[in-house]
């Protein structure tokens, strides 16, 4: 310990922690320089040693018997039992169901491929539909949207993409409501559930495509089974919440009644916790969309199709046109559920009850309008395939082609110098003190860390997460990972912090950014990648600023939300002692919104890992482009899937570091340096 | 009880109008205007539905377009195409996604897996276009150091290569991740002093070869033939050790240039049984690589590749009458 004392004298004391006496620093922030100073001068002296870098072609043996998995699956395919009764069955039957739908509302395998029902029919029954969960505004949106789809000439795409969402959600309603309720009702249940979704929710999109493709092959099928894995955790976590929320008193009165088990369930829980569990439909709605979307990557058909061929040929034209359906179809879907939750409100049956009959008369009167539109439909030409005349999906193209031209011929002194600028200046150094320095010194150093931050326990989680990398022989492409990620957490806190604080400081800056962050964080992660690729090439600038555009939205709330949050006597007895507005933010507001900064660094971090795999397709390396590439190419195949691990273990170990860092102030860890 | 009344109450309507529907539907489930249009287009024995994988280079939309405008246009088939990766389309054969691959390079790990031991794929013979992979530079370069197309001379000029990704090495420019590839094995084995940057598709290495060649700035990069653009920037190919049989039989320790591959195409063997004109198709169809580049030109030029098809179909009747014959 007095080694690490002695280090007091180059402890600076950076932040401003108030209540903490000056002369003696607290015991973390010596940890923490100690462990600045192991890292810097390992870095100095052992530079280039003991790096661990395995050359792009190579392989480990682990990675050869994960090979060898490929081939037995191939080979065991026909007659294991296990995928005999349990996989092929599994995905014959979602593929009938998929094959409803997209039949249904997108286009038949044969003839001239068009939707079952035609597109008017299409238009038609969607419209009533949302009427019927919802209220007319949002009926009229949907129709809106989806005529907008055909004269964008992308009709069967997007509802291709919205046969195949609405696939998943309902298995995936099919298999999370059930496990919501258990976990509802059984504490048991919710703490073995818990974990396995807190791990569901840290997996990258991208990572279990490749594995799921490999047992249930590529197809609708495994794009719907990786869409409904995506999608159940906030579908279970909010009917579980929905469940548990209800008042003691509440549920006692009715067991008072002597009602049973399943009574209670059916009559006082589920219609209780109504509203939460279409909340979590609302959620898994819009991540099954965002899943979808980079299922394209598994022949999954619609829109994400015209985005992966338009990454591929840099048609920033067609990428554009295809992303605003995307963002269209994710407002429709996020408005119509959102209207079916206020609908599905205790109170709201109640307000209208007046005009429920009316209601009732008009959905029946107007779904004969919609049976004789769908029969039309099947009948003629006109109303079976979208009119060709009014497609101007083209025209938006080459509008957007030619903007994007005169874009990059003006723009691009601008843009390679601040790639070249930051890439040389911040990203290149910043990755060579992970990449060069000797991997023994930098689990000391994340050791180090980890304890000063969470005691013991979180030094032997990030230890054990650190070895499991190693195991997996892909250290140094994790440390260019960890390289591109805190980078991109640094700038997304960086826009966190100056815009929450300007929302928490002024309802009216509040009112003007929200929509645009909600909007940002509806849109799927591919959407973002292409007018990024236009500008800056295929860099890990680019990948870097598409995951900082993902991740701050959601930072920037919440440390929104911690502003606003501090009790505003506070803050004016600050003022009245003739504070300055910048002593305030930075002596007051800051501090005391330590926790909810450290929550904005967490997620920040979890979204920026989240895109890495993406960012891997515009030219991220390291871990996500070993997943790529794994994916693509057989040979490598077992290296992609150890990659998806290792980005696993990197993100729970970054998790679990910055959530101890948000639960555990610095000045309650009681200090034996006395 | 109450509350549950009227819940069923209000989701009644909805139950009932999915039940009407779905009566509706089984009502006309026989004859609609999709399938009967169809069917009138056909001529002589049914076709059926065609999917083809679309792997993601100019050349392979070329041949794929020219295949479908004629079994769509002449053969009245179903044409579904699928944007998929190279190796990603093979497991198509498996699943039934994939009924066509109409170039195929090499894949001989891949030709076993699927042709030889699961037997759900049938080679349908070459396309008749003959593929070079290798490394090229911009014909600015090769004239001023002539002596660079020569690979073992390449660690001389690699700082010249030096880019921000490239970390102190030379940088090889390759293409899309999913491409034939043996560039980071070559790098190692060959003790090249550069690292390989991938600009993610061939668009993007087409652009960085066009601006390079403009701005007179080095490159080395990872390119192929056939490929229209050689008509418009002549790269010059760099001489690695010449390939001989075997030496690429490990990916991991390959160290010679790449083969001369005989592109072909793959049908599934579901395609191949079913006796439709579509597979007789996909086993006639032969053309040179100049036939290739002029479609590939004009779906470059702003056509759709469907126009550019038929541009071409038009003006080659009488091969496209051999392919059927």
């Amino acid at each position: 310990m007095s080694a690490l004392v002695q280090e007091r004298a180059t402890a600076q004391p950076t932040q401003a922690i108030a209540s903490e006496p000056r002369r003696r620093p607290s015991r973390r922030t010596v940890l923490l320089v100690s462990a600045a100073v192991v890292w810097i001068l390992g870095f100095l002296i052992l530079n280039g040693t003991s790096t661990l870098a395995l050359p792009a072609s190579e392989l480990t043996d682990l990675h050869r018997s994960l090979n060898q998995f490929n081939a037995w699956v191939a080979a065991n395919r026909a007659d294991n039992p296990v995928f005999l009764y349990i996989f092929t069955p599994l995905r014959s039957a979602v593929d009938a169901v998929a094959n409803l739908f997209t039949t249904t509302f997108a286009a038949t395998t044969t003839g001239l491929r068009l939707p079952e029902i035609g597109w008017l029919g299409t238009v038609a029954l969607l419209t009533w539909i949302a009427f019927a969960v919802g209220n007319i505004r949002v009926a009229l949106l949907t129709a809106a949207v989806f005529v907008f789809f055909g004269i964008q000439g992308l009709f069967v795409e997007a509802t291709y993409t919205f046969a195949l969402v609405l696939t998943s959600v309902l298995l995936t309603l099919l298999v999370g409501i059930p496990l919501g309720v258990l976990a509802g009702i059984y504490g048991r249940v919710a703490r073995i559930i818990t974990p396995v979704l807190d791990f569901m929710q840290t997996l990258p999109t991208f990572v279990y495509l490749a594995p799921l493709a490999l047992v249930f092959l590529i197809g609708p099928a495994s794009a719907v089974i990786a869409t409904v894995i995506y999608a159940a955790p906030p579908v279970i976590r909010l009917t579980a919440h929905g469940i548990r929320r209800i008042p003691e008193n509440t549920r006692e009165a009715s067991d008072s009644l002597g009602t049973t088990g399943l009574q209670r369930l059916i009559t006082l829980q589920l219609p209780m916790a109504r509203r939460t569990i279409v909340m979590g439909i609302n959620q898994g709605t819009m991540a099954a969309l965002s899943m979808v979307t980079i299922a394209a990557l598994i022949a999954a058909p619609g829109l994400g199709q015209t985005v992966v061929r338009a990454l591929q040929s840099l048609d920033v034209g067609t990428a554009v046109n295809a992303g605003l359906s995307i963002v269209l179809l994710a407002i429709v879907l996020d408005r119509v559920t959102t209207a079916a939750s206020r609908r599905a409100e205790p109170g709201s049956a109640r307000k209208r009850s007046a005009s429920r009959k009316t209601r009732s008369i008009f959905l029946a009167v107007s779904l004969a309008v919609v049976l004789v539109m769908v029969q039309l439909s099947r009948t003629m030409l006109w109303a079976a395939a979208f009119p060709q005349d009014l497609n101007v999906g083209p025209a938006i193209v080459q509008a957007v082609n030619a903007a994007s031209h005169w874009l990059q011929s003006n723009l691009s002194l601008f843009t390679v110098s601040l790639r070249e600028g930051v890439t040389n200046g911040i990203l290149n150094p910043f990755q060579s003190l992970l990449t060069d320095t000797p991997f023994y010194i930098l689990v000391i150093v994340i050791a180090l860390v980890a304890y000063a931050l969470g005691g013991w326990k979180l030094a032997v989680l990030t230890t054990a997460c650190l070895g499991v990398i190693i195991y997996l022989g892909l250290w140094s492409d994790s440390m260019v990972t960890l390289a591109g990620t805190l980078v991109a957490t640094a700038v997304v806190m960086v826009l966190g912090i100056v815009f929450g604080v300007a929302m928490g400081r002024s309802s009216r800056i509040d009112q003007l950014m929200r929509p645009l962050l909600d909007a940002g964080q509806t849109m799927p992660s591919f959407v973002y990648l292409v007018p990024f690729l236009g500008l800056f090439g295929a860099t890990r600038f680019t990948a870097i600023v598409a995951g900082i555009i993902y991740a701050a939205p959601v930072a920037i709330k919440i440390t929104a939300d911690g502003i606003a949050g501090i009790s505003p006597t506070v803050v004016e007895s600050a003022v009245a002692s003739g504070s300055t507005p910048w002593q305030v933010i930075t002596k007051v507001q800051l501090p005391m919104a330590r926790q909810s900064l450290a929550l904005a660094a967490n997620q920040g971090l979890i979204y920026v890992l989240a895109m890495v795999v993406v960012g891997a397709l515009v030219g991220a390396g390291g871990l996500g482009y070993d997943v790529v590439a794994g994916f693509v190419q057989s040979s490598i195949f077992g290296k992609g899937l150890a990659a998806g691990l290792a980005i696993v273990f990197l993100g729970i170990m970054l998790d679990r570091m910055t959530q101890a860092a948000a639960a555990a102030p610095a000045r309650r860890i009681p200090s034996p340096v006395k | 009880m109450r509350k549950a009344e009227r819940l069923i109450k209000r989701t009644m309507p909805a139950v009932a109008g999915a039940a009407a529907a779905a009566l509706l539907l089984a009502g006309c489930g026989g004859a609609s205007v999709n399938q009967t249009a169809a069917a009138g287009g056909a001529t002589g024995a049914p076709c059926g539905t065609v999917n083809v994988a679309m792997n993601a280079w100019v050349g392979y939309t070329a041949d794929a377009a020219v295949y479908s405008y004629v079994a769509k246009n002449k053969l009245g088939c179903t044409v579904v195409q699928k944007d998929l990766n190279e190796q990603v389309s093979w497991q198509g054969f498996a699943s039934g996604e994939v009924d066509l691959i109409m170039e195929n390079w090499g894949h001989a790990d891949l030709a076993k897996q699927y042709i030889t031991d699961q037997k759900v794929a049938v080679d349908a013979g070459p396309t008749g276009n003959e593929g070079h992979i290798g490394w090229y530079v911009p014909p600015w370069m090769a004239e001023k150091y002539p002596d660079i197309t020569d690979g073992q001379n390449l660690n001389k000029y690699a700082s010249m290569f030096t880019t921000s990704e490239s970390g102190g090495k030379g940088q090889v420019l390759d293409g899309d991740p999913a491409f034939v590839t043996n560039d980071e094995a070559l790098v190692k084995n060959l003790n090249l002093d550069y690292k390989v940057v991938f600009a993610g598709s061939e668009a993007a290495l087409i652009q960085s070869f066009r601006t390079a060649q403009q701005n007179k700035t080095p490159l080395l990069g990872y390119f192929y033939e056939p490929q229209w653009f050689l008509s418009e920037v002549p790269l010059k190919k760099v001489n690695l050790p010449k390939w001989t049989e075997g030496c690429d039989a490990n990916p991991e320790k390959v160290a010679c240039d790449y083969p001369t591959y005989k592109l072909n195409k793959i049908i599934s063997k579901k395609l191949d049984d079913s006796g439709s004109p579509a597979a007789k198709l996909a086993k006639g169809f032969t053309w040179t690589n100049e036939d290739q580049n002029s479609v590939a030109t004009d779906i470059q030029g702003g056509m759709t590749p469907e126009a550019a098809a038929k541009k071409w179909v038009d003006a080659h009747q009488s091969v496209v009458d051999g392919w059927l014959s």
